[in-house]
Order: C-alpha cells, then structure tokens, then sequence
C-alpha cells in the first residue's frame, strides 16, 4: 500500500517537473485552412520548428478548410482568443489588410531582431501580398499558380510532341482530339481563377479598373470585353462541338480526377495539383504541365499566384511574438523550402529557395520534374499593374457570380455578351458595397 | 383552509425561472438582438468600426431580382418536401400500422434516414444523381438531355428536394405511426365490422382523429426546410447551377460566413425570420381551425 502510494507519488513529481520543464518553452498558436494529406504536411512543419530549437514550441491546428479557417480566427479574434499566427487565403488579405487585428510582417521581424531579405521572395509572390508601398504584411506561405496540364499519349496521336502555346493552336488540338476519338479533349469546371484571372494577368489585360483595385476601393469590374469576351465565345463553341467537357463534384468527377485517369486530355488547373495527379494516376499515363496558353500575337506576362500567407493577429505577449518571428525565420530557409515543395506540390516562395531546391537536383527526375515550370510561368516576365493580382472586395461573391454567370452561358441561358454585362452589373454592386463597409479606411 | 402548496414571494417563482430566462436570453435574444443590429450598419468582419446606413442593407437586398428568387425557391421547395415528406411517412405510416408482414423490423428501419447527417446523406445522394457516375447516369447516357443535374437547374431543384424528403420522411413517419396507434383498436374494429374497406377507415377514422400530429407535422416540416436545407444544397450543388438551389438559408450562410458580408446576410436572416413568423401565423389562424383535438 505505502510502496504503492509512493509510486503514485513519484509519478505526479516526475509530471509536475516535465511540466515545469515544457512550460519554459514559450507556447503558441497556428491555425491553418489545410486538411488530409497538406494538413499533414503543415503538421511535419511545425514538428520540424519544434525539433530545432528549444525555446518555443508551435501547435498547428487546422479548421477544416481556408473559409473555416477565416471564419474562425475571425470569430476567436472578436472574442480576444486568436491564435498568434493564421494562415488566410489570396482572398481573405484584402478585408485583414484594411482591419486593425494584424501586426505587419516587416514590424513582427524587426521588432524580434530578425533581418529578412525581402527581395529574396519571387516577384509575382511577394507583389501579391503586399501594400502600395510595396511593404509585405504577411508571409506567403503555400503558393502554386495555374498550369495546362496535357496528356502526351493523347497529343502523340494527333502528332504533337509539345503542348500548345497559342489558344488557336489550342482549340485545333481540341478539334484533332475529338477527331482522334477521345471524348473528353478538355475538361473545364467554370474556375474563375485557373481560367479567367490567370488569362487576363498573361494576357495584360485588366480584370479591374484602378490596377485591379490595388490603386483604391472604388475599383470598377471591366470583364464584360476585348479577349474575355472572345475567350469565353472560344471556349462555348469548343463545348458546344463537345471539345470541352464540363467536369465538377456534381458530374461525379472533379478535372483532376478526370485527367488522372485519362478520361480527359486537358485541364487547367494548380500546380498544386502535381502531386495528386501524379499519385492517382492510371499507371501508364504520360502527361506534363505547360504554360497556359495565350492568344496569337500577345506578350506572355507572368501569371497569378494563389494560394495563402501568413499573418500575425494583434493581442498576443510579446514572448509570442517572437516565437511567431522564429517560426517565421525558420520557414524562410531554403531548407524548409525544399522540404515544403517536396512533401507538397507547392512552389517555393523565395529565390533562394528555388536556387536551394535546384542545386539539390529536386527538378531532375520524376515525379518532381515538370514543376518548375510553374516557377517560370510566375517568373515570365516583370509583375505589371495588371499582373499582380485582384486585390477587390467581396472576392468570394464576385467569383460565385462568374461561375453562376459561366454556367448560364454555357446553358445557353444567355449570350456571352449579355452574361458577361450582367456579371460586371453584379459584381460592381458588391464592389460599392464593400467600398461602402470600409468608407474612410485608405487602402494601406 | 387553503390546501394547495403555494409560494406566497414572488422572487422564487422568479428564482426558479430565471436560469431558463437566461438561457433563451444567451441563446436567442443575444444572437437575435446583434443580427438586428448588424442589419442597420455595415459591419466590418474583423471589427473595426460599423457605420448606420438605416434600411439599405434591406434595400439592397430586395433591389436584386435574384434574391426574389431565392425566396420563391424556398417557399416550392417547402411545399414540396413537406408534402413529399409527410405523404411519403403517412403512406408508410398506414402500412406499418396494419400489421403487414415484417412491420416491425420496417418500423425500426424506415426511422433511419433521419438519424443521417445531412452532409452525409447528401454525399451518398451526389454519387447517386451523379451524370457522369451514378445510377442515375443511365438516363444521361441516353441523352445528356434527360439527366444533368450540372446543368439543368429543374434536374437539381428535383435532386435536392428528393434527399431533404428522403430525410424527413423517417421523422414524419415515427409522429404518424405514434398518432395511428394511439387511436383506440376498438373503433376501428367496430367500423370493419360494419363493413369500412380499409380506405374507408383511414378516410373517416384514422385520419380526422390524427389532425394533430398532420398540423403539427406540418408546422415542424414547413420551419424545419426553411432552416435545416442548408447543409444538403452545400454538399449537393453549392446552390448551382447558376443560383438554381439556392435557397434563402444559402444565400445567407454562403453571404454570411464564406463571403463576410455580415451585414447582408443578417438583413436577410430577419427577412427570413419574418417569412417564417408569417407562415406559422397563417397556419396556425387559417390551418388550425381544421384540427380536432379529443
């Protein structure tokens, strides 16, 4: 009985001191929008951060998916229980950066004694993210941009050996293909982003008015013209002729999955996507990922980041902040970089990361090669006003209302002049109400 | 002399309601009181400072046609999975209560569905109605025209109002059966011996005498597909295509909580709240009148 009570009593000693002992690392939060397999990933992250040093200890908890994620830390950060660090995603920034709940990336370092090159991120990554001063306020995290991925056995029968680079050369393929008798030459899911967003930044053309609303709130949407217009006309005659195949969750199959296993020869999609094409693939199915294609005659731009960053919220101790700086600094090396991008299909964020991975021979061999075109797709020419990105409000509407608008058209419900009229209309509606919400706040 | 146990203070009668007052206050009045609020002003998601602007967040939203059409979509689809829902549990409800073969394991069995999550339910039911993949994808392959819930928004309207009534046919069918059994045996015995078809006893007998649990039924089925609906358009069609299931609740989770407009979706959930108040003061001024209760 005593020998018993003494164990009893030994063991709460030895929990007591390990107690004692991990409260002298200083603890903090990171909440992040990924789930399954890149939930695990940014789980491995954090224990890496953990195993380097022995100050801090970082837990990463994921809600589910980026809006709950946004939702949630908005809904802890109103109640005064955020997390130190948040992961939001492209759309997200504009409402955080016009709030007070953040603290700017450039503070958070400087304050902590950190000296971050911050001319060693990619162009197109960092432009995204940051302010008129060009200063970033949060820390790109997870990046990818959009590719044309092609099925290289299906080109190979209509004799080509490279993918398109022109969208006329890409609606022949489409046309041979279709000859060729493959049901599905391209599989589309209405994505404003890997679709309409993306052609206008290669394409130079404006989505926006005021630089894509980088310049000021009261931006005006200007889609309803010029290339969008042909482009989308293009595309329904493509669909219409059966060279374009609608495939979304409600069709019971998603463009990757349908790419995956070879029921479609074309897709544009993330080069996120890399990864997951590459591991569900049907066995012999060889496939790469190309530039997207742009019309004849034009001057290829870069193309858009998507993806999230990282911010640091307000109301936290000064302790924790300079876990959320160490963390940071830890993620900025080229190492977490190469581990980053291998364990996911993201790319890296920094020049040095890329330098890094390169060096390393990670673009070499499969299932890695392929995706540093991805790099010189964002890197294809110097960021212009119009191939930062979107920075309006109510992004996540506005897009609803392009798939909504899409839809009809290829419904045939309206024309592609009168849909994309109607979309402008709408969306200017939400982008005066958002502009209305935030009356006074000057766009940082 | 007074037998009867009273308390004479009226502090404790008040003691011994007031931790329920508190919770209807912290659950409902709170929450209520702050989307009326937001309603009046345009609230900024991160905090931060909320201007007054009046009735224009109501304004805006009855300004957009495709709002009117929400509201429309929501009252259809409340006629229809009620009626499909409450028909469906009765016609089941009947069966069971007659004592046919196997009854009473289908008693057990038809309760099921309501014991599904929504999103889960509404999972199983996309792979079903899938074009390109489910059972339902025979009659795409003889003609894309016949089946594409992708597209056709009639074809989705059908598929999400045929999973909500799937779901609530369990609840309506355990509250009928309940009622049917509760008649007692020995007037429906009586009438069969008078010679009543079976017809003939549900139409005079068991269903005047279960007017009830129908009106009751009819109120819980109407509020529940204004309120419960959501979470099966989610996961069914994200309110498409083109905005063809989106209905009112949708639009207020999707304006709300994925596109933080605050303000919007709380001038929609009064307007909401106002469509339901009127509708169970119709039923129950106009309805109610019809019911017989014992």
């Amino acid at each position: 009985m005593r020998a018993k009570l003494l164990i009893t009593a030994a063991a709460a000693l030895l929990a007591a001191s390990t107690a004692a002992f991990s409260a002298e690392r200083i603890k903090f939060e990171f909440w992040h929008g990924l789930t399954g397999d890149l939930g695990e990933a940014v789980g491995e992250v954090c224990k890496r951060f953990n195993d380097s040093q022995s100050d801090y200890e970082i837990t990463c908890t994921s809600q589910g998916s980026y809006d709950n994620a946004l939702q949630n830390a908005i809904a802890a950060y109103r109640a005064k229980k955020n997390p130190t660090i948040v992961q939001i995603f492209d759309v997200g920034t504009l409402d955080l950066l016009l709030s007070d709940a953040y603290v700017p990336a450039h503070k958070l370092m400087e304050d902590n004694g950190y000296k971050i090159n911050w001319d060693d991120y990619i162009p197109a990554i960092s432009n995204y993210y940051a302010d008129s001063k060009g200063v970033l306020n949060s820390f790109p995290f997870n990046s990818s941009t959009a590719m044309f991925y092609w099925n290289k056995d299906a080109f190979a029968k209509i004799g080509k050996t490279e993918a398109p680079k022109t969208w006329e050369e890409a609606f022949d393929s489409f046309k041979a293909l279709k000859a060729a008798g493959y049901e599905c030459p391209m599989g589309w899911n209405y994505d404003p982003w890997a679709t309409m967003e993306q052609f206008s930044a290669i394409h130079n053309i404006p989505v926006a008015t005021k630089a894509n609303g980088y310049q000021g709130l009261d931006a005006e949407l200007v889609m309803s013209k010029g290339k969008f217009v042909q482009f989308v006309k293009d595309l329904k005659k493509a669909y219409d002729d059966g060279q374009v195949k609608i495939k979304t969750p409600a069709t019971g199959e998603t463009i990757v999955q349908a790419f995956a296993n070879g029921n479609c020869q074309v897709i544009l999609t993330s080069i996120g996507d890399h990864g997951t094409v590459g591991k569900t693939q049907k066995p012999d199915l060889h496939w790469d990922v190309a530039y997207l294609p742009v019309y004849a005659g034009t001057e290829r731009k870069n193309s858009l980041v998507g993806g999230a960053s990282l911010w640091a919220l307000k109301g936290k101790s000064a302790d924790e902040y300079k876990g959320a700086a160490a963390f940071f600094n830890f993620l900025a090396k080229p190492e977490s970089a190469l581990f980053w991008s291998t364990r996911t299909g993201y790319v890296p964020v920094t020049k040095s990361g890329f330098e890094f991975m390169k060096a390393q021979g990670f673009y070499n061999n499969a299932p890695y090669k392929g995706r540093e075109v991805a790099i010189a797709s964002l890197n294809a020419s110097p960021v212009t006003e119009l191939t930062r990105g979107l920075r309006l409000g109510n992004m996540v509407q506005i897009r609803k209302e392009t798939v909504d608008t899409l839809t009809d058209i290829f419904a045939n419900k309206v024309s592609v002049d009168e849909g994309l009229a109607s979309l402008n209309d709408r969306a200017n509606a939400l982008l005066r109400k958002f502009e209305k919400t935030y009356a006074g706040v000057q766009l940082p | 002399m007074e037998k009867r146990a009273t308390f004479s203070a009226a502090w404790i009668g008040f003691g011994f309601v007031l931790p329920q007052i508190l919770l209807v206050f912290t659950f409902f009045y709170w929450p209520s009181g702050a989307a009326l609020f937001w309603a009046f002003t345009l609230e900024r998601p991160w905090g931060g400072g909320n201007e007054w602007v009046g009735f224009d967040n109501f304004r805006q939203v009855f300004a957009d046609s495709a709002y009117w059409a929400s509201i429309v979509r929501s009252l259809f689809f409340a006629l229809a999975t009620t009626l499909l829902s409450m028909g469906s549990g009765l016609l089941l409800a009947l069966s069971c209560d007659r004592g046919l073969k196997f009854s009473l394991g289908f008693r057990t069995l038809f309760v099921w569905p309501y014991a599904i999550v929504a999103p889960a339910a509404a999972l199983a039911f996309r792979f079903i109605f899938a074009p390109d993949a489910g059972i339902f994808s025979m009659l795409t392959k003889i003609n894309p025209e016949f089946w594409n819930p992708s597209q056709n928004g009639y074809h989705a309207m059908f598929m999400v109002i045929f999973c909500y009534a799937w779901k609530y046919t369990g609840l309506c069918f355990i509250f009928f059966l309940a009622a049917l059994q509760a008649i007692p045996r020995s007037v429906i015995e009586a009438a069969a011996m008078d010679g009543a078809s079976a017809t003939r006893r549900i139409r005079d007998i068991q269903l005047p005498l279960i007017t009830p649990t129908i009106f009751f039924l009819i109120v819980i089925s109407i509020t529940d597909s204004f309120q419960d609906s959501f979470g099966i358009v989610d996961v069914m069609t994200d309110g498409g295509p083109a905005k063809a299931t989106e209905l009112m609740v949708y639009k207020i989770y999707f304006d709300g909580f994925r596109g933080l407009d605050y303000s919007g979706a709380a001038a929609q959930s009064i307007v909401l709240m106002l469509v339901m108040m009127a509708l169970t003061f119709f039923q129950f001024r106009f309805i109610e009148r019809r019911v017989h209760y014992s």
